[in-house]
């Protein structure tokens, strides 16, 4: 662990340095991550809240390789309309964002809960502790979910998220992004993440989208801007796929089949 | 049959901002409170310094009392009579959750019961998983093969204590009693 460093005493140049440091380390090591780091100092908040001893192996049990049910009665599919929930319509791009949720051998997660947040188009969340001097927009709250289809697919019409400032260290920005929680066939596939847009200049700045310290890995939370989802005079569009970590069945394999 | 071909989309913190959008009316309510079979599971989420959490979302997930595996919806608006079996729970400033819930019973014959959770929260770059087991006979506990897994000191961070009518099952995210977090097969680095 490095030293703990005041947040605000840390400028960018420093934050960047620690950022490419450790992706330095990474490439020297030559060993494929594909998940967030959980202890990574340059993201402050986690230097006292990541495990400090290693992930104990568990063999899933009964409960733990079936998920919580969801249905018509959780959901209104207007929810997944987050530009339609007030009198007035938000300000700012609107969007439709959709794509799959699959499992580790690509089946789809069908009928499963998929639920969103985000910041308005001025980087400002409907959140008490969001002090940041933006405009609330009283059209937009930024909440949303949907039930996946068989295809495992979702889709939800919202505005493009703002980006917007935290006290992780002086002068630092969150890329835009969109919240996904997602849950699969089983509960040991449980996950929560963001979506962030291509191209987006804060990337390297980021240390919480940095915590992943593999690019490919990285690029597999950018969305993709698609043409064939966004409809003429109304709204653009963004694709973007979630594939959660392994799958029931093979759980359940005998070991001599690998 | 081959392994899994794709690779897993990362996981992210969730954030500072989710107390407007995940938590719900009743979410940390598995049954109401006046039930005269109901549970509270309660506990604080604590730091590497012993300090709360205040940012903190759990989840519990977890059979009903005759250890069934519940498949039933109705865990986001609650009709009062449904046990779906699935909860979430915000800390509060202090730090602390509380769920009501029912005692799960055990989903394999002669297997110690417990609650499946997952912790989510500001500085937790990734979801974690653990378990909270009921206060149970040594030899139950003993004969569990995740609690025979681990040596004494770290087993007890597993295993709720009773208080009263509460079972309270606190969550340390580092430290001489940090909670033990686990892997299952599937998931990576």
């Amino acid at each position: 662990m490095t030293g703990r460093a005041d947040a605000a005493d840390s400028t960018q140049a420093d934050l960047s340095a620690e950022i490419g440091k450790i992706r330095a380390a990474y490439e020297e090591a030559a060993v494929e991550e594909t998940q967030p780091r959980l202890d990574y100092p340059p993201y402050r908040s986690s230097i006292l809240r990541h495990p400090t001893k290693d992930l104990h192996h568990a063999d899933p049990e009964t409960i733990e390789l079936v998920a919580p049910v969801f249905g018509h009665q959780d959901v209104d599919p207007l929810e997944a309309d987050l530009t339609i929930q007030h009198t007035g319509d938000p300000v700012g791009e609107r969007m439709v964002v959709t794509g799959r949720v699959l499992d580790g051998d690509g089946r789809p997660v069908a009928n499963q809960l998929v639920e969103i947040w985000q910041a308005n188009s001025a980087g400002r969340y409907i959140h008490k502790r969001d002090q940041h001097p933006a405009p609330i927009d009283p059209n937009f709250t930024g909440v949303g979910r949907c039930l996946t289809g068989p295809d495992g697919g979702y889709r939800f019409t919202t505005i493009k998220p703002g980006p917007y400032p935290w006290k992780n260290h002086h002068n630092a920005w969150r890329p835009a992004h969109i919240h996904f929680s997602l849950f699969g066939t089983a509960f040991t596939q449980r996950m929560v993440t963001q979506m962030y847009f291509p191209g987006d200049p804060l990337f390297d700045l980021d240390p919480i989208y940095q915590s992943i310290t593999d690019q490919r890995a990285r690029d597999r939370l950018v969305a993709t801007y698609d043409h064939d989802v966004t409809q003429h005079e109304w709204s653009t569009g963004y694709s973007w796929d979630i594939v959660l970590t392994g799958a029931n069945a093979t759980w359940m394999e005998p070991e001599e089949d690998q | 049959m081959t392994r899994s071909e794709l690779v897993a989309t990362p996981g992210q913190t969730i954030g500072p901002f989710f107390g407007y959008a995940l938590p719900y009316a009743e979410s940390q309510h598995l049954v109401p409170a006046g039930r005269a079979d109901a549970v509270r599971l309660t506990g604080r989420v604590l730091d590497g310094a012993g300090d709360p959490v205040p940012d903190a979302l759990l989840e519990i997930w977890q059979a009903d009392p005759d250890g069934q595996v519940v498949q039933q919806p109705g865990s986001l608006r609650r009709d009062g009579h449904t046990f779906t079996g699935w909860g979430r729970a915000a800390t509060d400033n202090t730090g602390r959750y509380s769920f009501t819930t029912l005692l799960p019973g055990a989903t394999t014959e002669g297997r110690a019961p417990f609650i499946a959770m997952t912790l989510f929260a500001r500085g937790v770059t990734n979801r974690l998983f653990t378990r909270a087991y009921l206060p149970a006979p040594a030899g139950l506990l003993d004969a569990d093969p995740l609690l025979a897994s681990l040596e004494e000191g770290r087993r007890s961070t597993l295993v709720a204590r009773q208080d009263g009518r509460d079972l309270v099952f606190d969550i340390r995210l580092q430290g001489e009693d940090e909670t033990v977090f686990l892997r299952f097969p599937g998931h990576r680095h």
